[in-house]
């Protein structure tokens, strides 16, 4: 075995079984008994259910039961709960409106659960599902943010006026107006981020389970985060106690921030299989994923930038206005707030920021975090504008950028929107990736694609996100219902070998090999004689799951934290063992060494100690090897980077294809770069997705239009590009390991680059901005517009 | 119920099932091989591809009396007895080709039959091209398409130098 | 799925037999358009008549006109040499529809009897001047296809066979929808003795047609400029998500005069 530790390549644990077809999956999970749920839903965005009659259904081939909200009601289960309260600029807390497990009363969006039929096989409950008579009242719908917010637009909800979720603020109003009265030039771009279907490969899925004995449920559900659902539901939902409720997310097919949220199906299935005295399956069909995932995105926004004579920026005014669907998702009201408009600075030191943000609620599925999050509108934002006022102005893009980022000698930097950024160099990330790209060699190639009749652009974008979410303080403050800390136990067995309980959850970031690399470095123990254990709360002490690139910044750090509690343990142990004082004791290679001696005990002379404690300090230490480390963040991380993507579009069809994309990104240390590396490519590959080919498209009616994998453009293998990926790190100045996280770089820096590379591509047709995505149609209906206009002249 | 017989991965089944019932669903649910996964349901993913008679075909889309008679190997069959891996389970592996692994059977499947499909050699285009019926969310396809490419020489007995 | 009965004859007489004998029954092909039909519960057949014992599979040429059985794949048609060597365009056409697990299955014959409007096969047929063989006559192109998802071909009436005239040069050129990746313009273009014929699918509200203004324009000239002025009307033309009436007419331009500068 070569070197393993932290910067090893080290091929992924976690592969043999995936490549074997022996992953374990919700959906590969049967329990004995088990019964299957199907779940008839809205096929409208907004009515008044009149009656349901439930009697042929049940009478059904193989049907156990139905279930309507009714149902629900009679068991006083509570709604679906929101995780995070914003509050309006005057104070007030957000509109909060029920979201009942199962519809009741009205529906609310094509794709809310109306009843549920429990059966014996599948086929028998989607049978019954089909005899359900449900006699609706249609209600005028508002399928769009700009209709919700219409005067006299038809309500959501009727606590929640105006449709309106919440009006927020942040950033000097007063600052900001007076420098851009004093402004040399102001640049106004409006723009839109396109609603996004996450579409993990996975469907969701969800097996419920009741021990009549004991009292106890299991959960088995495809989660990112499975003490969170025990907390969510259990306490608000079912009124469960975490002693009775055991929550667990096998191996999970892709998340992408869709599998965070508690949803309704977890709900359904663990209460049914109380009343039912037998465990009860879900598994989504593709289509009912895209009516009942949460969505991604949905940003309507104007941005304005003062700017001085030279190009200076002194100001950003930002208003948003973002779609929270028909219901608050989990985390929905802090995605275009606290993880949005708080990144409004991005690489630049812009010295005055005010943004508003209006969320509104809409006849739609319900929109939360994606990949990114908050983060990727921002960087959107920022980093078109910024292009635009290179272009209005005349300034080359890169010296505007140059000239206004952050410098590398300003760390920590507080920006004007509560964050303070505590490393990074823009300079670096960008001449790196430069040169990656070979930028200086592009008027060559343009020249090349000219002469075959193609539209060559390339574009940049220089963004910063903020991850590894989060300390609790700071988050409590900003109206989170929870801590963001994470949890690692580490338990040194008797023969040195050791098993890692982590509280964050792998479905495709390869923990089983990273976090081992950690123990593999810090501890010297060998790789394979580590394993990870993740995603169940009967096994792990606590935990707060996987998103916002939290995994090593936060977990990872409480791995350090409890490794450091072992390796102190150890020493006295050592100590004792070698009779020295523990001052002079020493842990290093795997080994405690007695300085100026080559007295050596390795970890398994003192994990053999520490179990079998013959000789052993037991009046001052407990037998055994094991710690638990909670970790609380004191600070974000900040990531951020350089992006080049290099287009060819066809001027005849409108069709673009990517023919170059370069991203360097400052992730701050690397534990596996070949993992660092794969995630950047998938970020990439879905911000690419977002750029020119994903949209959610909902009728004036509320119907989803692209509600299949036949009308959604998912990216495949001829869409994209090789992605080249370098790091230009520097290295977390507040957390043990100095990493920032690297799971959604990719998406946050991507879609500009794109864009700005397609408007670059169409620049001799005076287009200024287009948005997303950038379709063949689109771009055709450009060219061929600045053409007519071109003939005119 | 109608009886379908059929081979999978060497093994004989006689199986009851329902006209209805799709080849997908007498793997996943008759046969216990949860290998095969069901990503869409409009023949789209190609997380549920297997070899039937030796060609790759997307089994929730095959009912299973279609495959009367029929050879079919799933991704528990890839590997040998000792659980050697098959080549191209080996490149996806050294190549990172797999995160979540939930399309990985599918794409494994796929990419052995594009192989077995070109033995003059492949490039990168035919193999972006030869997967178009097959989706991943994870890995951006940058390293599936570097995976499948390793695999060519491994699997028509090249050596690495002889296949540039 | 609905459940329904399952059966296989051993030839096309019997199956038409059995879809004669139960109105409710429904012939299956390869099934790549009809099992995701049943899948999504938007048709309810009593029984599924499989084909695929019915002994329709095949290539061969003679005096001049290449004849497939119905039940011959995608990638047969795309693999054979006998189709590559005659029409090219059509050996192209089959090597673009789905992907390689679905021209595993996929049938000619039954992409023909579904006549999906933006299925790539009519328009070659169309394009070619086919004929149409089936358990009970022959059918003309030009008579075959009635607009989308109708055909001439009677409830208990199968298609066995496809015969296609060899033209002197043919091509296909398709813009695939994005998403579904099915065309949303497909041109095809056949050079005969006699004339060019040109067929358009993907585009038309009524399903595959001929476009006779570019047919007449490169009868005289098969050159890509003897069409450039072609201005095909929006009217009729599809519109979706991806793509309007306009962009598909434009699109129709595009495609056949790529095509006429490809073929062979």
């Amino acid at each position: 075995m070569g070197f393993e530790g932290i910067g090893a390549s080290v091929r992924r644990k976690e592969d043999r079984r995936f490549l074997r077809g022996q992953g374990n999956y919700t959906d590969d999970i049967n329990r004995p008994g088990q019964t299957y749920a199907y779940i008839r839903r809205a096929d409208r965005p907004h009515a008044r259910i009149l009656r349901i009659d439930t009697a042929a259904a049940a009478a059904s081939a193989g049907v156990l039961a139905v279930f309507t909200g009714a149902d629900i009601a009679a068991d006083q289960l509570g709604g679906i709960p929101c995780g995070w309260q914003i509050h309006n600029k005057d104070g007030s807390p957000m509109a909060e409106p029920m979201h009942p497990v199962i519809a009741t009363g009205k529906v609310r969006h094509v794709g809310d659960p109306v009843a549920v039929v429990v059966a014996e096989s599948r086929q028998h409950a989607k049978d019954a599902a089909e005899k359900l008579v449900i006699d609706y009242e249609d209600l005028p719908a508002v399928a769009t943010m700009r209709d919700a917010i219409a005067p006299g637009a038809p309500l959501v909800h009727d606590d929640a006026p105006g449709n309106q979720c919440y009006d927020w603020h942040i950033g000097d109003r007063e600052a900001t107006e007076a420098a851009f009265a004093r402004a040399a030039h102001v640049v106004k771009l409006d723009l839109l981020n396109n609603r996004l279907i996450p579409n993990a490969m996975e469907p969701r899925a969800a097996i419920g389970e009741f021990d009549s004995n004991s009292g106890d449920y299991t959960l088995y559900t495809t989660s990112q985060n499975p003490h969170v659902i025990r907390l969510l539901m259990g306490a608000f939902v079912l009124h469960i106690p975490e002693n009775k409720l055991r929550v667990v997310a096998p191996d999970v097919g892709g998340g992408f921030g869709s599998k965070i949220y508690h949803y309704a199906e977890e709900a359904i299935v663990t209460w049914a299989a109380g009343k039912l005295m037998r465990p009860v399956k879900w598994t989504a069909e593709r289509s009912e994923s895209f009516m009942s995932d949460a969505h991604g995105r949905d940003h309507d926004s104007t941005a304005e930038m003062a700017l001085d004579a030279d190009g200076k920026f002194l100001a950003l005014r930002v208003r948003t206005l973002c779609n929270m669907g028909a219901y608050l998702s989990t985390f929905a009201p802090c995605v275009p707030t606290y993880l949005y408009a708080t990144l409004l600075a991005g690489v630049y030191a812009t010295p005055a920021i005010y943004a508003e943000v209006r969320a509104v609620f809409t006849n739609t599925v319900p929109v939360d975090a994606y990949r990114g999050a908050g983060r990727p509108e921002a960087s959107y934002l920022l980093e078109r504008l910024v292009d635009v006022i290179a272009a209005d102005t005349g300034i080359d893009r890169i010296k505007l950028r140059r000239m206004n980022f952050i410098p590398a000698d300003a760390f920590p930097y507080q920006t004007p929107v509560a964050l303070q950024y505590d490393s990074g160099d823009y300079v670096a990330t960008l001449e790196a990736a430069l040169k990656q790209a070979d930028f200086a060699g592009f008027p060559a190639r343009r020249a090349a694609a000219k002469a075959a009749g193609k539209l060559r652009g390339i574009g940049i974008s220089t963004y910063l996100e903020a991850c590894g979410i989060a300390p609790s303080a700071v988050v409590g403050s900003l109206g989170a219902r929870a801590g963001l800390y994470e949890v690692a136990n580490i338990r040194v067995h008797p023969t040195g070998s050791v098993t890692v309980f982590t509280g964050t959850h792998s479905h495709g970031q390869g923990h089983e090999t990273t976090l081992a690399q950690l123990v593999c470095s810090q501890l010297g123990v060998p790789m394979e004689q580590i394993e990870v254990v993740h995603g169940d709360t009967a096994k792990i002490p606590f935990g707060m799951g996987t998103y916002g690139s939290r995994s090593l910044a936060v977990g990872g750090s409480a791995m350090v934290k409890a490794m450091d509690k072992i390796i102190a343990k150890g020493r006295k142990i050592a100590a004792h063992l070698m009779e020295a004082s523990v001052e002079d004791v020493t842990f290093e290679d795997g080994a405690f060494k007695v300085a100026g001696t080559d007295k050596s005990k390795t970890l398994t002379d003192v994990s053999l100690a520490a179990y079998v404690p013959h000789n052993y300090p037991i009046e001052e230490l407990e037998p055994g090897l094991e710690e638990t480390a909670f970790y609380d963040p004191k600070n974000f991380t900040y990531p951020g980077g350089c992006h080049i993507c290099e287009v060819e579009i066809d001027p005849d069809t409108g069709v673009t294809r990517v023919v170059n994309f370069t991203a360097v990104d400052d992730v701050g240390r690397v534990i596996n770069p070949m993992i660092v590396e794969g995630q950047v490519q998938g970020g990439v590959a879905q911000g690419i997705g977002q750029a020119l080919l994903e949209n959610a498209v909902y009728d004036a009616s509320g119907q989803l239009l692209s509600g299949s994998m036949m009308d959604y453009t998912m990216p495949r293998a001829d869409n994209l590009p090789n992605i080249t990926v370098g790091t230009e790190s520097t290295l977390c100045t507040h957390n043990p390991l100095g990493v920032k996280g690297c799971g959604e770089v990719g998406a946050i820096g991507s879609p500009p680059a794109v864009i700005n590379a397609v408007v670059d591509a169409l620049s001799e047709f005076g287009v200024r901005h287009l948005d997303m995505p950038a379709s063949p149609q689109k771009i055709w209906s450009i060219i061929e517009a600045a053409r007519g206009r071109m003939a005119a002249e | 119920m109608p009886q379908v017989s059929l081979t999978v991965n060497g093994k004989q089944h006689s199986v009851e099932v329902e006209g209805r019932t799709l080849l997908v669903e007498l793997l996943r649910e008759k046969l216990a091989l949860t290998g095969t996964h069901v990503g869409c349901d409009t023949s789209q993913c190609g997380a549920c591809v297997v070899h039937v008679n030796g060609m790759a075909v997307k089994s929730c889309t095959m009912l299973a009396m279609q495959a009367e008679g029929a050879k079919v190997t799933t991704i528990e069959g890839l590997a040998a007895a000792d659980g050697t891996l098959h080549p191209m389970q080996e490149m996806f592996r050294e190549h990172h080709a797999l995160q979540c692994g939930f399309c990985t059977p599918g794409m494994v499947m796929t990419a052995i039959d594009l192989i077995q499909s070109h033995p003059q050699g492949i490039t990168e285009e035919q193999i972006r091209d030869g997967l178009e019926g097959n989706l991943c969310r994870c890995t951006g396809y940058h390293n599936i398409v570097k995976a499948i490419a390793a695999a060519w020489p491994l699997m028509h007995g090249k050596t690495a130098q002889a296949a540039e | 799925m609905y459940e329904f009965a399952y059966q296989k004859p051993a030839s096309a007489n019997a199956a038409a037999a059995l879809l004669a004998a139960d109105m409710e029954a429904k012939a299956m092909a390869g099934g790549m358009t009809l099992i995701p039909v049943l899948k999504q519960r938007l048709n309810k057949p009593s029984t599924v008549v499989d084909l695929a014992a019915a002994g329709l599979v095949g290539i061969s040429e003679a005096g001049g006109v290449v004849t497939i059985g119905a039940m011959t794949t995608h990638a047969a048609i795309a693999a054979s040499d006998v189709v590559r060597a005659k029409i090219p365009g059509l050996a192209e056409q089959a090597s673009w529809i789905g992907d390689n697990a679905v021209r595993h299955r996929g049938t000619m014959g039954g992409s023909l009897a579904n006549n999906d409007p933006s299925a790539c096969y009519p328009s070659a047929v169309l394009a070619l001047g086919g004929t149409i063989v089936t358990t009970k006559r022959e059918i003309a192109a030009d008579e075959y296809f009635q607009g989308m998802f109708t055909t001439a071909l009677e409830p208990d009436e199968i298609i066995t066979a496809i015969r296609l005239p060899v033209p002197q040069k043919s091509a296909y050129e398709k813009f695939r929808n994005p998403a579904s990746r099915y065309a949303t313009v497909g041109v095809f273009v056949a050079q005969f003795a006699a004339g060019v014929r040109v067929a358009v699918t993907g585009a038309g509200q009524n399903g595959v047609f001929r476009h006779k203004e570019m047919e007449a324009a490169l009868s005289k000239s098969f050159t890509a400029d003897a069409i450039a002025a072609i201005k095909t009307p929006a009217d009729g033309l599809n519109s979706d998500i991806h793509a309007s009436a306009e962009y598909r007419a434009h699109l129709i331009g595009v495609m056949a005069r790529r095509a006429v500068a490809r073929a062979r």
